[in-house]
């Protein structure tokens, strides 16, 4: 914090000096005010700075996005681990190749949506593991996609 | 202005099947808190009989018999799945009255001939990104808006979806008169009886009544609801629900307590859990009123009450606390067996005073705003039982806490209970 008697020297220059509000609203700000193709950077811009939200980040739909955990190692190939945190988003539509949770036999299970012998299936990402077909009428409910995996290193 | 109602299918059993798909299909009930009667009751389960409200014992054997999955209520699990929802709602809308934890009143954003495919899509967003099933009932005013939910519920209509402006007049007549006067919203059973008495029997014959009979007889507020009914709106949308008056923190013992120390301990983590509402709500409390009772439903029932005036409005925990215990000892009485204890804020306001010469203040109102958060931080990282105030009761298994044998996990609000995902 300046002292009063600084200010009021700032004060008669001209000069006015802004602090941050800790309580203000938390409004998103452009990361740059101007996009300029050549990359100089524009007068203008003047050091906009915000801090980086992860949870904002990750989430494009954060009302229909929910963390599950992973129990099982069937998707290794695709960096998931036993034990990691998945981000999954409802709002997004599935389509073929992505990694989805699926509710199979009553339980949420983790696959990549695909085909396997020409037929529409759930295929893991680990060998010891067989693909598992969608029968013709069988209905498959899509949980939501999965949109982030993360893994942790920290003790 | 169009308004559109709309609200969750049976909604805390939809909000367990969300993470628990294997639900899907099968008679769910959940109870009430301390596994009393049933709030809330899947079809299934409303196919079997068993009625809203009944205590657990008289359908345990029903239960047993049909595989019905009984579950405690996870307020946790359906409070954000509901803030979730309503925001949901929100953002569909141009203007917005939460009514309740799972109903809300909408500004229909959309020209009247649009109405039912905003309505379905709308249903269709909220299955898909919450997995909820929800009603929804589209009319000009908020009664009619109600009536036309209910008939959409009752499966008058396809898709859960009920216009009140795309049913002809014939078949409105008809439905209303098979409504009966009780299932109007406002309609209670006593007012339903004694509208019944006097030849008022359906949502038809109250929309006939003579009004000016009705406003004498029955008062301004059914006299409005009727206006209601034959389509001019008389009640606004209330945008701003007003500012909570009292924040209250009650819960049941899981067993009669009689020992003053277990009653401290309760109370010790209601008053915790009543600073936590005050920072949700921005707001800091006046006064503070301790409530100890046995059962009702047993002989010799006491129940004490006793309240503190803050020196300061006030969220600190060590000025409440403070508060709470010696109100505590005063509305204790010894040789009771205890049922429930709670605490009640009220006199809220949104801003906390300026320091008091005379206050107690040991490091100031700053202070303990830092040491709440720090609190609030350590919880949300190693979880809510890992580190709380004073004689906030961290044994394992307190022996009077709250019977929940059957609730789900916090899957919403706890790192260490989110759903599994297998990959197996």
């Amino acid at each position: 914090m300046l002292e009063q008697a600084i200010l009021d020297k700032l004060a008669r220059v001209g000069l006015t000096v802004y602090r941050p509000d800790p309580d203000a609203e938390h409004r998103p700000l452009p990361l740059y005010l101007s996009r300029i193709p050549a990359g100089f950077p524009s007068p203008a811009d003047d050091h906009v700075e915000r801090s980086l939200d992860l949870h904002r980040h990750l989430l494009a739909h954060p009302d229909a996005s929910f963390f599950l955990r992973i129990s099982g190692d069937s998707m290794l190939a695709y960096g998931i681990h036993d034990g990691d945190l998945l981000i999954v988003d409802r709002a997004v539509q599935a389509k073929e190749g992505m990694i989805v949770v699926a509710a199979l036999d009553g339980e949420l299970t983790v696959k990549r949506l695909g085909k396997h012998a020409g037929q529409p299936a759930l295929l893991p990402g680990n060998d010891r593991y067989a693909p598992i077909p969608i029968r013709e009428g069988q209905e498959l409910v899509v949980w939501g996609v999965v949109i982030h995996v993360i893994h942790s290193f920290a003790p | 202005m169009t308004l559109a109602l709309v609200d969750a299918n049976n909604f805390y059993v939809s909000c367990e099947r969300l993470f628990q798909p294997r639900l899907e299909g099968k008679p769910v009930v959940v109870l009430s808190n301390n596994d009393g009667c049933a709030v809330a009751r899947s079809n299934e389960a409303k196919a079997l009989g068993v009625t809203m409200g009944a205590p657990y014992f008289q359908w345990e054997k029903l239960a047993k018999q049909h595989g019905i999955v009984v579950l405690s209520s996870n307020y946790a699990l359906y409070g954000e799945l509901s803030a979730r929802l309503m925001r949901l709602l929100g953002n569909q809308a141009v203007g917005q009255e939460i009514y309740s934890i799972d109903e809300s009143f909408l500004e229909v954003p959309v020209a009247d001939a649009e109405a039912d495919s905003w309505a379905q899509h709308l249903r269709q967003q909220i299955r898909r990104q919450l997995g909820l099933p929800v009603c929804v009932g589209v009319a000009p005013t908020k009664t009619l808006a109600k009536v036309c939910n209910h008939w959409a519920k009752k499966e008058r209509t396809a898709e859960g979806v009920c216009i009140w402006g795309d049913l002809d007049p014939q078949q409105r007549r008809q439905w209303f008169h098979e409504t009966p006067v009780g299932d109007l919203w406002g309609v209670g059973r006593r007012l339903a009886a004694r509208l019944e008495a006097q030849g008022v029997q359906s949502a038809g014959d109250l929309a006939r009544t003579d009004s000016r009979w009705l406003r004498q007889h029955y008062g301004v507020a059914l006299a409005r609801m009727q206006q209601e009914l034959r389509g001019v709106p008389c009640l606004s949308l209330e945008e701003v629900s007003p500012p909570r008056q009292q924040i209250q923190c009650s819960r049941s013992f899981g067993r009669a307590v009689t020992e003053f120390s277990d009653v401290l301990e309760s109370l010790s983590l209601h008053t915790q859990r009543g600073i936590e509402k005050l920072h949700e709500q921005a707001l800091w409390a006046g006064s503070v009123q301790v409530m100890v009772r046995s059962s009702p439903f047993r002989e010799g029932f006491y129940s004490g009450t006793a309240h503190r005036r803050l020196p300061e409005p006030s969220r600190d925990y060590r000025v409440l606390w403070e508060a709470v215990r010696s109100a505590a000892a005063e509305a204790f009485q010894p040789g009771v067996s205890y049922q429930k204890s709670g605490i009640l804020l009220f006199d809220l306001q949104a801003q906390a005073r300026t320091g008091d010469l005379f206050a107690v203040q040991e490091g100031g109102e700053e202070r303990a705003e830092r040491l709440q958060e720090a609190l609030q931080r350590a919880q949300d990282r190693f979880g809510k039982h890992t580190l709380a105030r004073g004689v906030g009761g961290l044994r394992q298994g307190r022996d009077w806490a709250m019977r929940s044998d059957r609730r789900s996990p916090s899957y919403l609000s706890d790192w260490w209970s989110l759903p599994v995902a297998f990959a197996r």
